[in-house]
């Protein structure tokens, strides 16, 4: 099993632990991994807002690179995963688009076809390896109560992921309880598992970004989860890396370690923390 | 099939506080929400209130909460609604903010109108009082404003936004959707005009948290989330975007692709902040020491940075102002 893996930016730059740790697990479950350091930033749900065309070849050309090599396109980020699963569904039912993209990709010797499949770690390795498959490699239960949060683009909007997340319900999800539960950890059910961080209006309106991020971690606490655990790397800069402003936000006090979905399933798998970042966390991750 | 509802009751003049009443129903495969909340009134208990209307998906009156999803209760079959959520079904109005809550399912939605009406949601045009024939226009032109024209104002999407959860000052997506419906419009002459307008009403267009929900609850289909990002290029396009950070931080990104392919983070944080990055700094810090910051020559590229070079140059339609 081979994986053409785009890593996005945030797990070569904020999260590098993401990168490590996803390698880590993959290859205890025996995929090969491609990296497609040959790709461009998805343009993280801002490029669109200033040049929508520009993020449609850009994005375009990334498909590329997977298709050229007959692979399946993994993402490691919500933000890039709907990004390019926008893309690809622009071209796949616009000729006309495809075209005018392809014109342009065609001045650097690409053509999209729209051949190769697009999914999320999450969701790859769960079609790929399968529940069963996974538990096998469990040699340390995680035994702790663990908050799923979902991050928005990664079940939201159904209609774009379609297949790639094989059908989950947006409002009620189940791939990331799923896997806590084989690696025999208790998934914490609480209603913010599948609103938003914030992480995208950071910048320009700082305090809403606060709130919803401090929303999260307080229904998460007081759902008694020991740990957070999330398929975004935005998701998780702003519940880890933020996590003392939005407590100051909401005046509270949080201690909650979030950890990137790889570590969680690293974890059980018995990989040393090391291996997995888990030392680039900014809220203390004690295992 | 047997359907148990757990429905949302509360009356401010009598109740303390909400709770929710527990209905077990018979209801027919091809019945939808508003057949069991008629039910329940007519059947068992003439004191729940709702609203109701046209009960074909037109009036958005039915709008209400089912186990989370926003919904028309008219539109909204009780065989799919059990597939999706099992057989208990939760019914509360869109907001349970007890200052919005008139009784039971029906909710005050000024807020929602007030937004509504400051987009100014109608055509602003010079039109012949007595015109001979219909304004009609080309298909293609017809097409840009299709899905934006399905909006039934139903407020399902404005109370899902995750932005006005923690900003109530946003429009919300369903008066941006209608300000797109006439900036669209080749008949309609405030482009300019309604382009300044949300771009000043607070932050305006700038403030969507990109959470898709008003995409995943929309009942007409209407896609709120691509008519904000519609009014963006149009802000561009219209040379109207103001320079602040959200507008620096959409065009950021093609200055950092240029340099490195990838995103250079840190820089596009000074790009759209410039000095007011400061204040980041005590994260920044806490990052560093962490090794979760690429310092200058640190910042990788990507491998394929001529190709993403010549693609901007080739494939760019907005013109960048640095």
């Amino acid at each position: 099993m081979k994986y053409a893996l785009y890593t996005g930016c945030t797990a070569k730059e904020s999260t590098p632990e993401l990168l490590k740790s996803t390698l880590a697990v993959a290859k205890v479950l025996g995929i090969e991994i491609e990296i497609l350091n040959e790709a461009s930033c998805c343009g993280a749900s801002h490029l669109q807002d200033f040049d929508e065309f520009l993020s449609l070849v850009l994005n375009a050309r990334n498909i590329c690179l997977a298709e050229k090599r007959g692979l399946k396109l993994v993402t490691l980020c919500n933000t890039c995963q709907l990004m390019l699963e926008n893309t690809k569904q622009k071209l796949d039912s616009d000729e006309e688009v495809k075209a005018k993209v392809n014109e342009k990709l065609a001045e650097v010797g690409y053509k999209y076809t729209g051949e190769s499949k697009i999914q999320h770690f999450l969701y790859a390795i769960l079609e790929d390896v399968g529940l069963e498959e996974i538990s096998k490699h469990v040699k340390k239960p995680l035994n702790l109560k663990v908050a799923p949060f979902y991050g928005c683009h990664i079940i939201r909007p159904s209609k774009t992921h379609d297949g790639a997340n094989l059908n989950e319900n947006p409002f009620k999800p189940n791939a990331i309880e799923s896997l806590i539960k084989v690696l025999l950890g208790e998934p914490v059910d609480y209603a913010m598992k599948t609103k938003c961080c914030g992480f995208h209006v950071d910048l320009q309106n700082t305090p809403v970004s606060e709130k919803l991020t401090a929303s999260a971690l307080i229904d998460a606490s007081e759902s008694g989860a020991e740990m957070m655990v999330t398929p975004c790397p935005l998701c998780h800069l702003n519940l880890d890396v933020k996590q003392k402003a939005a407590a100051k936000e909401a005046n509270k006090e949080f201690n909650m370690p979030v950890l990137h979905l790889p570590q969680l399933i690293g974890l059980a798998f018995g990989i040393e923390p090391k291996e997995l970042g888990l030392h680039h966390h900014v809220t203390p991750v004690e295992v | 099939m047997k359907v148990t509802f757990k429905v949302y009751r509360y009356n401010p003049e009598t109740d303390d506080k909400p709770h929710y009443e527990k209905y077990e129903l018979e209801l027919k495969d091809d019945g939808v929400l508003l057949d069991a909340l008629n039910q329940i009134k007519w059947e068992i208990d003439g004191s729940l209130s709702y609203r109701r209307s046209c009960r074909h998906g037109i009036c958005g009156s039915c709008a209400v909460k089912l186990n989370g999803k926003n919904v028309l209760a008219c539109k909204t079959s009780i065989k799919e609604a059990v597939e999706m959520f099992g057989s208990t079904l939760i019914v509360e109005p869109l907001t349970k903010n007890k200052e919005k809550v008139i009784k039971d399912l029906v909710i005050d939605k000024k807020d929602f109108w007030d937004k509504n009406a400051k987009v100014k949601p109608y055509l602003i045009a010079e039109i012949d009082e007595h015109p001979e024939s219909e304004n009609l226009i080309k298909p293609a032109l017809l097409e840009l404003i299709e899905e934006a024209d399905y909006c039934i104002a139903c407020g399902c999407c404005y109370y899902t936004c995750e932005s006005i959860r923690a900003n109530k000052d946003f429009l919300g997506p369903q008066a941006l959707a209608k300000t797109y419906r006439f900036t669209a419009d080749v008949r309609d002459q405030a482009k300019k005009e309604r382009l300044e307008l949300v771009d000043k009403l607070g932050i305006g267009i700038w403030d969507c948290v990109k959470c898709q929900g008003c995409i995943e609850v929309c009942p007409k289909g209407v896609d709120p989330f691509t008519k904000i990002t519609h009014l963006h290029n149009q802000v561009f396009e219209e040379g109207v975007a103001k320079r602040n950070v959200a507008t620096k931080h959409a065009e950021g990104f093609v200055h950092s692709i240029k340099k490195h392919g990838i995103l250079d983070e840190g820089m596009l944080v000074l790009y759209s902040e410039g000095a007011n990055v400061v204040r980041h700094m005590p994260e920044a810090i806490s990052m560093f020491m962490k090794g979760k910051i690429k310092l200058p020559w640190q910042m990788p590229k990507s491998e394929g940075l001529d190709e993403i070079q010549k693609l901007i140059e080739i494939s760019q339609t907005h013109e960048l102002k640095d």
